[in-house]
This record gives structure tokens, sequence and C-alpha cells, in this order.
């Protein structure tokens, strides 16, 4: 035990440094001893620190490229940046939940009013944008939007916890921070996408309905809806997706919904392709097929189709392509593009393993078509 | 809130005075378990020696690395939004000739550009849009 003799030797002889190493050392106890939380809690405050920091430029940047992308697609007389201040900070009221009946419909009600609300704001921004452009725009301030409010619910529970020196609150902040700054990411990368009009990856499914309906002639239905008759190995497939290239989701509930009722509920299957939330250690692009609506979101699209699907007793089957958060709304991975060839292999092997000859069916591309024709 | 960005990131980049003072004080003790160490080492006191030395360089060694890390962290903070490459393809829909370049504004798939096939003339249309994601880790043998 050569250590503690020498150190101990610091005591008993003139040895001024082992003096000092063993005065740290007491110090050291003592504090971790008394102070060994409010030590943790202070390290936890710094990690919160600096990653709201990024969020902060993350915001700045956001809200820089969108006041650029204004000024520049839209050419506003004055400048919008005011105004685009004033849309940062906007907020929704979910409905009341507390009675559920209708609650459906009073929720596809409000998100009507904010879908008008935001396009008419971006027009008012931007007059000179194009249709395309203004959808485009609405989706670059809406991922700007949830930057801005994602920072100030993390500066709200930072100052809090500072405030209140609470281990608790800062070591929830903490282990969410993570997932926090991925979702923050993923939104920073969709900023960009939807600046410049690039495909994402969530529009897989909307790649795959186009790439079916492509040459066929196409009629607009349902808000923003495009549906083609499609000619698939003997069946009459109408296929749908959102009117691209701008972005766009639609409604595909309320389209699928339509076309049960216009065939008079004569439909033998329905196929919705959308892009699915992957695990880790799952490869982006993978497809997989089960049971269900695959339409994401406020479940008012996803509510229209099993109401219509149950009326007239019409078997729906899904389709999905697998990517994670970040690349559901980044520009596509050449993974996920590939997919769409194998997920088509699909569709055609369930209609021929589900359908006769001469039947209808419905192939419904769910999805954000940014930067994809028709 | 425009000119807070530059702000922030100068805030980040600022040296804590306190991280300072720590390094500065660990700096001056490591530096003195060397210089006691190597006095020892003059007054054969061989075992004093190691003791010191070890503590010296370990101490050094730790707050470099502490220091590297620190650097590190501000520069993952506040490194920018980059900009992901796209690749546009674009494809003679007679003859199937395919042309890669740059994503530009303005592309969409199935697009009909104004680009004529230099073989048949034809007006290509864009096959394609997409990134190429380079994997970094190699396959993992739990996949």
């Amino acid at each position: 035990m050569i250590m503690p003799q020498v150190l101990l030797d610091g005591f008993a002889s003139d040895n001024v440094l082992g003096w000092i190493i063993q005065l740290a050392f007491f110090l050291v106890f003592v504090v971790f001893m008394f102070y060994g939380n409010r030590i943790q809690t202070y390290i936890m405050v710094r990690e919160v620190e600096g990653s709201l920091i990024r969020l902060r430029l993350m915001r700045d940047e956001g809200r820089k490229i969108a006041v650029d992308t204004i000024k520049e697609l839209g050419k506003p007389q004055g400048d919008p940046t005011a105004r685009i201040d004033q849309f940062l900070e906007y907020f929704a009221i979910s409905p009341v939940s507390l009675d559920p009946a209708g609650v459906i419909w009073r929720l596809e009600h409000l998100l009507d009013v904010r879908d008008v609300r935001f396009k008419d704001d971006v027009k008012l921004m931007a007059p000179q944008a194009d249709e395309t452009q203004t959808n485009n725009l609405e989706n670059m301030l809406e991922a700007a939007l949830a930057l801005n409010i994602i920072y100030k619910v993390i500066r709200h529970y930072y100052i809090f916890g500072k405030k209140t020196l609470s281990l608790y609150i800062i070591m929830q902040l903490q282990m969410i921070l993570p997932l926090i700054m991925r979702e923050a990411e993923a939104y920073a990368s969709a900023l960009k996408a939807f600046t410049h009009g690039q495909p994402i990856g969530d529009g897989a499914g909307a790649l795959v309905a186009a790439k079916l309906m492509r040459g066929y002639e196409k009629t607009k239905v349902e808000k923003d809806i495009v549906v083609a008759k499609v000619p698939i190995e003997g069946r009459t497939a109408y296929v749908l997706k959102a009117e691209g290239p701008g972005a766009n989701v639609g409604k595909p509930g309320e389209a699928i919904k339509q076309i049960i009722e216009q065939n008079d509920g004569k439909i033998s299957l329905a196929l919705v392709i959308d892009a699915g939330l992957k695990l880790e250690g799952e490869k982006p692009g993978e497809v997989a097929e089960g049971v269900g609506v695959a339409i994401g979101g406020p479940e008012t699209e996803k509510y229209k189709v099993e109401e219509g699907a149950l009326k007239h007793k019409v078997p729906v089957n899904a389709i999905i392509i697998k990517e994670d958060v970040g690349d559901a709304v980044s520009p596509m991975r050449k993974e996920i593009f590939d997919a769409g060839d194998e997920a088509i292999q699909r569709i055609k092997r369930l209609i021929l393993e589900r359908t006769k000859e001469g039947d209808s069916i419905i192939i419904a591309g769910v999805g954000n078509t940014i930067g994809i024709g028709q | 809130m425009g000119e807070k960005m530059s702000e922030s990131v100068s805030q980040e980049r600022k040296i804590s005075p306190i991280f300072l003072a720590i390094v500065l004080v660990v700096l001056l003790l490591s530096l003195l378990a060397i210089y006691q160490g190597i006095e020892a080492y003059m007054n054969n006191d061989l075992s004093s020696g190691n003791l010191f030395i070890t503590m010296g360089i370990t101490t050094l060694a730790l707050l470099t690395y502490m220091v590297f890390q620190t650097r590190r962290r501000v520069l993952r903070l506040t490194a920018g939004m980059p900009m992901q490459p796209l690749i546009t393809t674009i494809e003679c829909p007679k003859c199937g000739m395919k042309n890669i370049r740059d994503f530009q504004r303005g592309d969409y798939i199935f697009k009909e550009t104004e680009q004529q096939c230099p073989k048949c003339n034809e007006k290509m249309n864009i096959a394609s849009i997409y990134r190429e994601v380079k994997e970094k880790r190699k396959e993992a043998p739990y996949s």
C-alpha cells in the first residue's frame, strides 16, 4: 500500500503537496456528502442549457429561412417579418372531449378553419406565390412554428427547474431531451425541404399512387385529392393521392368514403399505402403489410374510412413503408424511393390473392405529396 | 429574434470563468505533482516519485480530454443546419436514357422538363429525386 503511506507522510512531514491533496480529498468528500444532489442538478441544468441554445439556434435559423423565402417567392410590398412573427405564435385549441359524441366532426371543423386561416395568412404574406408555392410556404411556416413551440416549452421547464432547483423537474427534462432534440432536428430538416419543394419521406405512399396512376386521366375529388381509374390485373382500381407537387395531404379519408358510396359499397378491397414509423434496428424502406387504415395525423380521415368500410363491409388492408421520424420529414432517402417498386409488387399480389377479375378496388397513397407530381 | 442568433452562438462559445478557474487550478496542481515527482526521483525516493509522476500525468491527460470534450460540445451545439444534397434523375420516356444532376428548385417527380434527349429529341421527365445516405456504422450483429 504505497499510496496511503505516501499520502500520510504528507501529514507527518513538510510535504506541502501531500497536505494540499489531503485537504482537497476531504473537501471533495464533504462537499459531495452535503451537496451531491445539487451538483448533479447543476450538471443537468448545464446539459439542458446546451440543448436549449441549440434549439434557439434552430428556431432562429428557421425563422430567418422563412422570412427570406417569403420575400423571395412572395415578393410582398412591405416587410413580412412582423406578420411571420405573429404566425409563429399561432395556437389551436382542441375540442372538448368530455362528451365524446361528435368530437371527430368538431375536430375536423377546427382543422378546416386552421387550414383556411393558414392559407389566407400565407397569401397575404406572399401575394405573388403560385398555388404550389403557397402550399410549400404554409408547410414551411408550420415547421418554423413547431420549432418555436418546442423551444418555448423547453425554455419554460428549464427556467422553472432552475428557479425551484428541483432535481426531479430537471431530471425529467434531461431524460426526454434526446427525443425532443431528434424531433427538432427533423423539423429543421423538413423546413429546408419545404422551402425548396423537395419530396420528403412521408410522401412514400403518394409516390406509389403517383407511379400507378401515371398516364391515366385524373379527376379532382374531395379537397386536394386526385383520382384515376386504372386497370390492374383485370380489376378496376380507383387510385388516389393528394394533388402535387405542392405540399399537400388532402382528405384521403373523405375521398375513399365518397368512392365507396359512389360504387354503392361494391368495392372488394380498399388498400391504403403510407409511410410508417420503423423501430430501431429495422432498415429504412422495409415494406410491411397488414389490415386497418394506415392514415396518420389527427385521425379524422382514418375515422371516415373505418366508418365507410364498416357500413359496406369493405375489407381494408394496409401497406407501410418503414422509416424513422427524421426520415419522414427529411428529403426522401433512396431506400424509401426504391421501396415504392416493392410496394407496387405487393399491391399486385394482394389484388390477385384477395379479389376476382372485374372487381372494383381502391388504392390510396397517403402522405405529404410535396415534390411529387402525378 | 434574428439578432439574437449570433448572440446565442457567441454566448455558448464564451468560456465560463468558473470552468477556466478549475482548469487553471487543476493544471497548477498537476504541474506541482510532476515537479514533486522529479524532486523525489532526484532524492532517490522511487515510490514517491512514481506516485507523483503518475498523478501529475494522469491529471494532465484528464484535463486535456475535458478541454477537448468541452470544445467538441460547443462546436456540436453551434453547428448550423446542413443542406442535404439531393439527386435528380432525368429520363427519356422513349429510349430510357438517364441523366443525373443535382436537385434544382422547381424540380418534382414526373415533371416534364425542357431538356431534350440527345438521342431521340424527346422531352425528358424527372424520374426520381432522392438523397443517398452513407451509413457510418458497420452492420450490427443483432440486425
